[in-house]
């Protein structure tokens, strides 16, 4: 059913925690299944420095979640605000049609997140 | 280490009943409607089998009807014992009774859809206060496939006697680990392949003097109750399989071993449905996490379980049982089922009890909940 790189993801995510003092906290909820994402970022001169995630969710979830949290990564915030759920998709190689909700919601974890540290500043 | 607890789903095949099935496939292969002595050989074959599956529920041979399994056990007996237009079944049948009411609801019949109380058991009163004029049949399963809670379908049956309704029972996960008492019912189901026997082969047993309505056309098998050539090898393995002894006491301490261990050594747990259950049957919700992910996690560590997440169901929809307990989305969300066999050993559950335990944790550090 998953890919390879899923599975990888999922049973060692390297972006998986929670992150003290974050420059912006992203939670989205996934109306399909009730599942719950948190994203953490932490920003210096418009760049992504780092980024963590939080899920309540499926293995396409998590495994999502840690693929948009590298592909966040380094990103100026212009960048960032690019990254859509395909891009996450072509990062795990692939979903199951039926998973694909899971990476709409890391990408709008990440929008959320950008919105929050915007917000703030 | 391979940890087999998917036994609610289906189970493994006995040796021996593999063995001998192979025998009649291979030697006794005879067509039991043909009227050479290889067909008679078959025919005897199928002859005894129907009188083994009588008699381990106190029923006539001629009451038996072999079918492919419990789904068509189901659909079998509700099709022949609807006339006027209201049915009464639980909100927590298995689907080939809950499809099949739903498809007959969108033919006109009117189905009153029972829920259970909090525990998963389904109180006799409130089927009682459904039946009216119309009603012609009351469907209710005796063991739950998810949650194992037992029906007390002694109590529905007699009230269904005394309005002369008849009366359903689904008895595929109970048959031959719960004892079974045919003496107010009108049908019942059962299937080979959650008893160590072959997939693909079931029986119904159908009160003498009841009609059954055929929905396979066809040859004179079954009494032309039910035409296609009988499943002879299937049909023989089941039979051998109903007369095992289940060793109900054994699986059960180990069943209990594992709701304690879970229990006590995990916090935020919680057994879904009433203690008081069918031996091989635990279903517990493990807060903050969900379901697929777990049972992902310990698919690795070679255990094989079942979850009533919506995120492992097709429909995106959480257990349909679940929900009637009452539980929250998100509970329903974290739940696991194990089911055990008489395969099952000790070293088994503490192994499964020490990588439940990792895993739980692990994931619980991965989910924003609980925090
Ligand atoms: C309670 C119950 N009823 C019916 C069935 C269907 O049986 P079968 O798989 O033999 O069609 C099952 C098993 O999936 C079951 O658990
Ligand atoms: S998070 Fe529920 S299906 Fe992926």
């Amino acid at each position: 059913m998953y890919t390879n790189e899923v599975i990888k993801r999922f049973k060692k995510p390297k972006f998986m925690g929670e992150m003290r003092n974050p420059d912006g906290i992203g939670k989205v909820g996934n109306p399909t299944c009730g599942d719950l994402m948190h994203i953490f970022i932490r920003v210096e001169d418009e760049v992504i420095k780092d980024v963590k995630f939080q899920t309540f969710g499926c293995v396409a979830a998590i495994a999502s979640s840690d693929a948009l949290c590298e592909l966040a990564k380094g990103k100026t915030l212009k960048e960032a605000k690019k990254i859509k759920d395909k891009h996450i998709v072509e990062k795990l190689g692939d979903l199951p049609p039926i998973k694909h909700h899971c990476s709409i919601l890391g990408a709008d974890a990440l929008k959320e997140a950008i919105k929050d540290y915007e917000k703030k500043r | 280490m391979k940890v087999y607890l998917d036994n609610g789903g289906t189970t493994r095949v006995d040796d021996d009943i593999a063995k001998e099935m192979k025998v009649v496939m291979t030697k006794k292969y005879g067509n039991p409607s043909s009227v050479n002595s290889m067909g008679e050989e078959s025919r005897d074959i199928v002859d005894d089998a129907r009188k083994v599956v009588a008699d381990s529920i106190g029923a006539l041979a001629e009451e038996v009807i072999f079918t492919s399994g419990g789904t068509e056990s189901n659909n079998l007996a509700i099709t022949s014992l609807i006339g006027k237009k209201h049915i009464i079944t639980s909100s927590i049948e298995h689907p080939s009774v809950k499809e099949m009411c739903k498809q007959l609801a969108s033919e006109g019949y009117k189905i009153s859809f029972v829920q259970p109380e909090k525990n998963g058991v389904i109180d006799p009163k409130k089927i009682e206060k459904e039946i009216n004029d119309d009603t012609s049949l009351v469907t209710i399963m005796h063991v739950n496939n998810e949650i194992g809670t037992i029906q007390p379908i002694e109590e529905i049956g007699k009230i269904c006697k005394e309005r002369k309704i008849n009366f359903h029972v689904d008895a595929v996960q109970s048959f031959t680990k719960v004892p079974i008492d045919i003496s107010n019912v009108t049908s019942m189901s059962f299937s080979s392949h959650k008893i160590h026997g072959p997939k693909g082969v079931g029986a119904l047993y159908f009160k003498k003097g009841k009609k059954v309505k055929r929905m396979l056309f066809g040859g004179h098998q079954e009494r032309d109750l039910r035409a296609g050539t009988e499943n002879v090898p299937g049909i023989h393995g089941f039979s051998l399989a109903v007369k095992k002894e289940q060793p109900v006491e054994e699986i059960k301490k180990l069943r209990d071993m594992l709701i304690d261990g879970i229990l006590k050594e995990i916090p935020d747990t919680f057994l879904n449905g009433d203690k008081e259950r069918i031996c091989n049957n635990a279903n517990i919700t493990f807060k903050f996490i969900e379901g697929e992910g777990l049972l992902m996690h310990l698919d690795m560590k070679g255990i094989s379980v079942s979850t009533g997440s919506a995120c492992s169901s097709r429909s995106l929809e959480p257990s349909h049982v679940l929900l009637a307990l009452g539980l929250k989305h998100e509970d329903a969300h974290g739940s696991i089922r194990f089911t055990l066999s008489k395969y099952t050993t000790e070293e088994e559950i503490i192994y499964t009890i020490k990588q439940v335990k990792s895993i739980v944790k692990k994931l619980r550090e991965i989910s924003p909940l609980g925090k």
